[in-house]
């Protein structure tokens, strides 16, 4: 599903965030990314999502080698993932419902369609019944649950989160873990980036952890 | 057969997606109601202007048409050609296709309208013979009265036998043909410079809207949007831009029309001219509404093309 190949990446600013990094997350898995602020967990997702592309290295998802996919094939390729921003991303000036169908009004979806989808993806991050609420109306917990709805509402083979619990606390952290596990029960490939080492630790689940760029370990 | 149906549902789903957009940029303008009219002043008038000129040279060809009382010619037959045989000729001249109308003044006719506004009686009568000829004035149709169909008349006048001379007001045609001319190629150098204009307004417009949305086109892109999805709504934007801009150009010339009308009717009166001052037609509207949207969409599309490619996603 990913692999990533010695993969480098430096930054216009002469930053390197990451320096010859190899790992692999198969079909199915679900992984954590850990390591300090500034590890490069960011940066890996960036390259997994196609938001960055290597300096050096091969980064693979879904088979496509992001170094040298065309640009005309970035939306459809992007159409295969789910990403949770550690920033949520949403558009303010849309009521919820609109925010959760965007992926699926690009892809020219049926309007039938749409609306059973999203119903379905508000119900499971429990926000149904708020399709009409603005976004700056919910607490931070359940924008977070907006930004993971519009996520999974195109059903990606592969879910990308960015310290989607930095904002929110214990229980509500538990609350999202426990969504991306229920995910990944139904096939679906997760890689969470997050410092919470709490989390990890409690979900027995194999991290790959990044030290200034580098493989830290991989258990 | 599903094949079929799967190609309906598609075109269906198509339909929807562009008629959303359509009404959804349309409430995007009307939400930014000051901003939209401002925009829709500026680009009305560069619209309004090149109408308004093509209207007035219309009006002048009209007018003109009007005035081909004034443009004629002086046809000299030979002295020996008889007053019966004249009559003969002013009759096959006056049922030529072109012709208004041909009008004979006989020699005696001319020789007594001489001898009163001249004051040379006794000395006309010392004269053996009437040295005047018979002359037929001719009066080109309004249609038919451009120098080339005056010059073709004329050559078909003085191919008769019976005829001497023939003297035609062509310069003074020749001169008003080319000032009309001029004036159709300003309209045109006009329109082209306003067009352009129209362009960079909407383009400008469009380029700010995309600035603004930045953040939505983003996320867009993230979800998989492509850059033809996000173009959409800016590409309706632009059209209905144009489609109003049109409308109020026409608008406008409409009415400057009405407010101008009865100083030329009364100015027309003065010159004994039933001619009546025209507002845009139909087809001058339906071709500003259209070269409106095209504009428009035009501009648009530079604008998105240029900045789309710039806009790509970033995260925290």
């Amino acid at each position: 599903m990913i692999s990533f190949e010695r993969v480098s990446k430096r930054y216009p600013n002469g930053r390197e965030a990451l320096t010859e990094l190899s790992f692999e997350v198969h079909d199915g898995e679900m992984v954590f990314l850990t390591g300090r602020s500034g590890a490069g967990k960011s940066s890996v997702l960036k390259l997994i999502a196609l938001i960055e592309r290597p300096t050096r290295g091969q980064v693979i998802v879904n088979g496509d080698n992001t170094g040298k996919l065309p640009l005309r094939r970035v939306p459809m390729f992007r159409r295969a993932l789910g990403v949770v921003f550690q920033d949520h991303r949403l558009l303010m000036d849309r009521p919820v419902f609109d925010n959760v169908a965007l992926p699926l009004i690009v892809t020219d979806t049926a309007f039938r369609e749409i609306e059973k989808r999203v119903r379905a993806a508000l119900d499971q991050v429990g926000l149904l019944g708020k399709e009409r609420v603005a976004p700056l109306e919910l607490s931070v917990g359940e924008q977070q649950r907006v930004c993971i709805a519009r996520a999974i509402v195109s059903k990606p083979p592969l879910l990308l989160a960015d310290e989607p619990t930095g904002n929110l606390d214990a229980t509500l952290a538990a609350e999202v873990m426990g969504l991306f596990r229920r995910f990944n029960e139904v096939g679906v490939t997760v890689v969470v980036a997050t410092h919470d080492l709490h989390l990890v630790r409690d979900s027995g689940l194999r991290q790959i952890v990044l030290d200034d760029g580098r493989l830290g370990s991989s258990g | 057969m599903t094949d079929g149906l799967a190609a309906v549902a598609s075109l269906s789903t198509w339909v929807a997606r562009h008629g959303h957009a359509l009404v959804s940029t349309a409430g995007h303008l009307g939400r930014h109601g000051l901003a939209t009219v401002l925009t829709e002043v500026v680009m009305g008038l560069a619209l309004a202007l090149p109408l308004a000129l093509n209207v007035l040279v219309r009006n002048v060809r009209d007018a003109t048409g009007d005035f081909s009382e004034a443009v004629g010619l002086s046809v000299y037959l030979k002295p020996e050609v008889s007053e019966q045989k004249a009559r003969q000729l002013t009759k096959i001249a006056a049922e030529r296709t072109g012709v208004a109308s041909a009008t004979l003044i006989t020699a005696s006719e001319a020789l007594a309208e001489f001898r009163t506004q001249s004051g040379l009686g006794t000395a006309l009568d010392s004269l053996p013979d009437n040295p005047l000829p018979n002359v037929l004035t001719i009066r080109p149709a309004p249609d038919a009265a451009s120098p080339s169909q005056l010059e073709a008349l004329r050559s078909y006048l003085l191919a008769w036998p019976e005829v001497d001379s023939v003297q035609l007001d062509r310069d003074w045609v020749l001169r008003f043909s080319a000032l009309l001319e001029l004036l159709r190629r300003v309209v045109l150098i006009t329109a082209l410079l306003l067009g352009a204009g129209v362009i960079a307004v909407v383009g400008n417009t469009i380029r700010l809207e995309i600035l603004n949305r930045r953040n939505e086109i983003e996320v867009t892109k993230l979800v998989g949007g492509t850059n033809a999805f996000v173009r959409r709504p800016l590409l309706y934007a632009g059209t209905l831009y144009g489609l109003l801009a049109g409308l109020i150009g026409w608008g406008l010339v409409a009415i400057a029309r009405a407010s101008l009308a009865p100083a030329a009717l009364r100015l027309a009166a003065a010159y004994g001219s039933a001619f009546e001052l025209r507002g845009p037609d139909l087809t001058e509207l339906g071709a500003l509404l259209l070269t409106g949207m095209a504009l428009g969409w035009l501009g648009a599309w530079i604008a998105a093309a240029r900045q789309l490619a710039r806009i790509e996603p970033r995260t925290a």
